[in-house]
């Protein structure tokens, strides 16, 4: 016996409020990014408690999908930043005007 | 099969809050730090401590997988892009942004913790139970083989995106 399936999702919904307000509030791309990891995080953790729920292993077989999908986001994601850093100097988002005129 | 809750307290549920707990601490440090290289620090601890989570959780592999690409790859890919930055990346301090995100936040977890409590089939007590990595293995490639090389082909678009985003031709006219 381990705990409550309730407390595991309780926990994965934490982690995953955590990188929504990361997400949100903080104003510079890494932390965006660091925020959309703890999300997939938290994600990850709920559908492991539900395959030990139900005794299926499509539950971590879907972990390793979002694995691989947060492996290529983040290189993509780092490659815009690193991109769109060269292009303005800043790491704000309110400073990407370029496409104003 | 409804349990109820007070099964006595075992070694494993001892185990899980206390990996809670450090998944929480360190993800609540790695949000709030000033410094993106501190955050990425805490958020290795948070993945280690996830990953130690996974393996209760009977994913043995995934753990594994965890560590190696969580916190050993992506973390250290991070902290190299961190790295290239030329100046200290800090951010200009925003304290109006804290307070709306955390309402939202706040207001999402309510939701989640009253859907939680108010499922009957919450109070189930988790059964102790292991994929072993070689059934897994077998698993994945038997009944999912096509997401499997669906995921090669991510990869593959991923790369190519990369290397034409990353190039540096045609950036010169633009910056200064």
């Amino acid at each position: 016996m381990i705990v409550p399936m309730g407390h595991v999702f309780i926990l994965a919904g934490i982690i995953f409020s955590m990188g929504l307000v990361c997400l949100v509030a903080r104003r510079n791309l890494i932390m965006t990014l660091i925020g959309v990891e703890v999300m997939m995080n938290g994600a990850a953790i709920a559908f492991l408690g539900a395959s030990l729920r139900w005794r299926l292993m499509e539950g971590q077989a879907f972990m390793l999908f979002i694995l691989a999908v947060a492996a290529a986001e983040v290189a993509v994601g780092l490659t815009l930043v690193v991109n769109v850093y060269r292009r303005t100097g800043s790491l704000d988002p309110d400073h990407y005007d370029i496409l104003k005129w | 099969m409804l349990i109820q809750l007070e099964a006595e307290v075992t070694l494993h549920a001892v185990l899980f809050y206390v990996l809670g707990l450090i998944i929480l601490v360190a993800t609540g440090l790695a949000i709030t730090r000033r410094e993106p290289m501190h955050a990425v620090l805490y958020l290795i601890v948070a993945f280690l401590g996830t990953a130690a989570l996974f393996f209760l959780l009977g994913a043995p592999l995934l753990a594994a997988f965890v560590v190696i690409v969580y916190a050993g790859a992506i973390m250290v890919l991070i902290l190299f892009v961190v790295m290239l930055f030329r100046q200290s990346s800090r951010e200009l301090g925003q304290p109006a942004a804290w307070g709306l995100a955390t309402l939202l936040g706040v207001t999402f977890l309510a939701v989640i913790v009253a859907m939680v409590l108010k499922d009957p089939g919450g109070n189930v007590v988790l059964q102790g139970a292991v994929a072993p990595p070689g059934k897994f293995g077998q698993f994945l490639f038997d009944r999912y083989w096509l997401a499997v090389e669906i995921v090669s082909i991510l990869f593959l678009v991923a790369l190519v995106a990369i290397i034409q985003v990353g190039k540096r031709r045609g950036t010169e006219d633009i910056e200064k």
